[in-house]
């Protein structure tokens, strides 16, 4: 009993240890496409970590299943809208950091279409 | 029980510091970002809620906030795409 405690313990610090970190990298790096990086990433493997340690605390039960339901949707979409976000931004001509001449890719929209906006 | 505390209060200051990233970011897109991980957290601390209220019918509340955080991601960016929110200076 106690050790299924600990092991829920565990998950959960290391999901909010890793929610903490994501947030951080949030602040501290330079540019966008660099806190797409720590916002992406974390995002999706804290609500894992955090997710399944509260499934412990349900046991076998449908609240499990709702949990691992939630963590496979936030799975799928959360890289999803980073993608998103990612291209959006390069189409509007957001220069990545660092980066002294334009990449090709800014100048065309990577779908093909002509860039939204001048 | 503190571990469980520890956590959710891990998770809220992660939140603050996203929300934090919203106000101040830049660029449109660092806004977005940042409510994407709010969203994200605000998910993980409605289940949080859940288990420490153990009623398990919350979880429905945050799977629909994921769905529906994950679809204002998407048109916000896709109104950004075609209206560009009035030439607002987004570099």
């Amino acid at each position: 009993m106690i050790a299924i405690d600990m092991l829920s313990g565990a998950l959960l610090l290391a999901g909010a240890a890793l929610g903490v970190i994501g947030a951080i990298g949030l602040h501290r790096l330079p540019d966008f496409y660099t806190r797409a990086h720590a916002a992406g990433i974390t995002d999706t493997l804290c609500a894992g970590l955090f997710l399944s340690g509260l499934a412990i605390h349900f046991g076998a039960t449908l609240a499990s299943v709702k949990l691992g339901l939630i963590f496979l949707f936030l799975l799928f979409t959360s890289p999803t809208a980073c993608h998103a976000l990612a291209k959006s931004a390069l189409a509007s001509g957001l220069l990545p950091w660092g980066a002294g001449a334009p990449p090709p890719l800014a100048t065309t929209n990577t779908a093909g279409m002509p860039p939204s906006n001048p | 029980m503190i571990v469980f505390a520890a956590a959710g209060i891990a998770v809220l200051l992660s939140l603050a510091l996203a929300l934090a990233r919203a106000l101040i970011g830049p660029a449109l897109f660092d806004r977005v970002l940042a409510v994407n991980m709010v969203g994200t957290k605000t998910v993980l601390l409605i289940a949080w809620m859940a288990t420490l209220s153990g009623r398990a019918d919350y979880l429905d509340i945050a799977l629909l906030y994921a769905l529906i955080n994950f679809l204002g991601v998407i048109a916000v960016l896709r109104y950004y795409e075609d209206t560009g929110f009035g030439g607002q200076e987004s570099r």
